[in-house]
């Protein structure tokens, strides 16, 4: 199967020698929904940061479609994907459909008002679409983050965090959503988040980081089995109280 | 390089600006209060028996022209503060809009800006004081130009260390460029100036438009000489402003800070 992202010894130092993430690899396959799990701290988002490109790491190498996101090619490679997190933000003095029509524009995306059009209806945002962002619920702009991400129909998608502000009826729709998107279009799927259940259902492969390193990898049976818990969440408090050890 | 996407990054500013009477506002504000003040100021003084000739036009010529040096260095920084502001640069800089791209869209955009700003500057200092700028005839290209890719030079430079040290730099945005007007000899000559702010002031590019400036309305003609001093400044400093930023760019991803940029 295409490795769509390849990590080889991925290490990252900061300044003042806090080492985020500590000699880390991995491998994402085209069409896998994979789970960065871990504490706070752990190394997820940075790991994420550095696949995006926006964080050099100090050591190891990266491949995204076979190619170093921090080479000159690096454009080839941000087409075909995309990123949402709640942590970023779009801009509030303008509407729905003119942030998604900036974005519409940096993808090159053909028939832009015709895809605006179906993101919008499809997280149920039509009615809002000329509203400025900033008289939107967090929850509302936590989906026009995602359906930002979905403009250019990426073939690998970076998710930190999607659902963290949605109410529990609109995260079970994103989830369906996401596993619908990744099972017709097979999307590959990178994901954070601290909700375990979502990782449980969501995700074929789970990597669960500690202190920068991962501590174990694989399906989210699999791991339970290895640890004999009966849910990741039980395990995930074991790890972290732990401290990995 | 790729013109929709430069242009689609524009339209994010354009959009910003017709949603927001304040920020549409601020564009004109300053200009307008300072074209005021200082215009009745230097028709009361050119009252003065003893006053120099073309004063008004000296005075208000260089307010006009040194807000166009102003306007295209705020028009680059304020646009890159917006998205810090709204948390949007990760989501830029993820996009496919390259690192150059991105610094020909500021570029557009701070045009734009100061043709907005210039026109109701022209047009009030012409309405309050029969001042047109255009009265310096074909002598406003290049001492425009030169503003304006000064302006640029300093916008690129003062966006990179906003960048790297963040919110606590923002106000490098407002105040940076009049760290220069001292030396630019905006209203008064280079010649006033004691001997090694004159060796300072041979350095900055805006003192060579001024002094232009002043020679033209004098009637001494245009000065080729400055025209090309400030011409080679500014190509030397408008190469290594953007040399900087691009270091800048690869160290403040080496830092992990523009993930940071905001908070």
């Amino acid at each position: 199967m295409e490795r769509v992202v390849q990590v080889e010894g991925l290490r990252k130092v900061f300044d003042a020698g806090v080492v985020a993430v500590d000699g880390i690899s991995f491998r994402v396959s085209r069409g896998e929904i994979v789970g960065l799990l871990g504490p706070n701290g752990a190394g997820k988002t940075t790991t994420l940061h550095i696949l995006l490109g926006l964080i050099t790491p100090t050591s190891g190498s990266v491949r995204i479609f076979g190619t170093d996101p921090f080479s000159r090619q690096r454009g080839s490679i941000l087409e075909r994907i995309n990123f949402t997190s709640p942590y970023v933000s779009l801009p509030y003095s303008l509407t729905l459909r003119e942030n998604l029509r900036v974005f519409a524009g940096l993808y090159n995306i053909r028939d832009a008002e015709e895809k605006i059009d179906e993101l919008l209806n499809m997280f149920g945002l039509s009615d809002i679409g000329d509203e400025p962002v900033r008289r939107l619920s967090s929850g509302q702009i936590t989906r026009l983050g995602l359906a930002k991400a979905l403009l250019n129909e990426p073939e690998l998608l970076f998710l930190d965090e999607p659902t963290a502000s949605l109410d529990p009826l609109m995260a079970e729709r994103t989830r369906r959503l996401l596993i619908d998107i990744n099972r017709s279009r097979g999307m590959t799927i990178l994901y954070t988040s601290h909700n375990m259940k979502e990782m449980e259902e969501l995700c074929h492969r789970i990597i669960f980081l500690n202190k920068g390193r991962i501590i174990a990898e694989g399906s989210p049976q699999e791991i339970l089995e290895r640890y004999g818990e009966e849910e990741l969440e039980r395990l995930f408090l074991r790890i972290a109280e732990e401290g990995g050890q | 390089m790729s013109l929709n996407r430069i242009l689609a990054y524009t339209m994010r500013h354009i959009y910003l600006y017709k949603r927001s009477l304040p920020r549409l506002m601020e564009v004109f504000y300053w200009p307008l209060l300072d074209l005021l003040v200082w215009g009745f100021i230097s028709v009361y003084l050119s009252t003065y028996r003893g006053a120099l000739p073309e004063f008004v036009t000296f005075f208000i010529g260089a307010l006009i022209l040194w807000d166009i040096l102003f306007r295209s260095q705020q028009g680059i920084t304020v646009s890159f503060l917006e998205d810090m502001w709204s948390r949007n640069l990760v989501n830029i800089f993820v996009s496919p809009l390259s690192v150059a791209e991105y610094v020909c869209s500021l570029l557009l955009i701070s045009l734009v800006k100061l043709l907005l700003a210039s026109t109701v500057m022209v047009s009030i200092a012409y309405l309050l004081y029969r001042f047109n700028i255009f009265s310096l005839g074909f002598h406003l290209v290049p001492f425009v130009a030169n503003l304006i890719v000064m302006g640029w030079a300093v916008g690129i430079i003062t966006t990179a260390i906003i960048m790297r040290f963040g919110q606590e730099a923002e106000i490098l945005a407002w105040g940076v460029a009049f760290l220069f007007q001292p030396v630019s000899a905006v209203f008064y000559p280079v010649s006033v100036l004691p001997p090694w702010i004159k060796t300072v002031a041979f350095f900055v590019p805006s003192s060579h438009v001024f002094e232009g400036m002043r020679a033209v309305v004098s009637g001494k003609g245009f000065s080729v000489e400055e025209f090309f001093a400030a011409l080679i400044l500014n190509i030397v400093y408008i190469v290594l402003a953007v040399v900087f930023f691009a270091w800048n760019f690869r160290v403040v991803k080496q830092k992990g800070l523009l993930v940071k940029i905001g908070e």
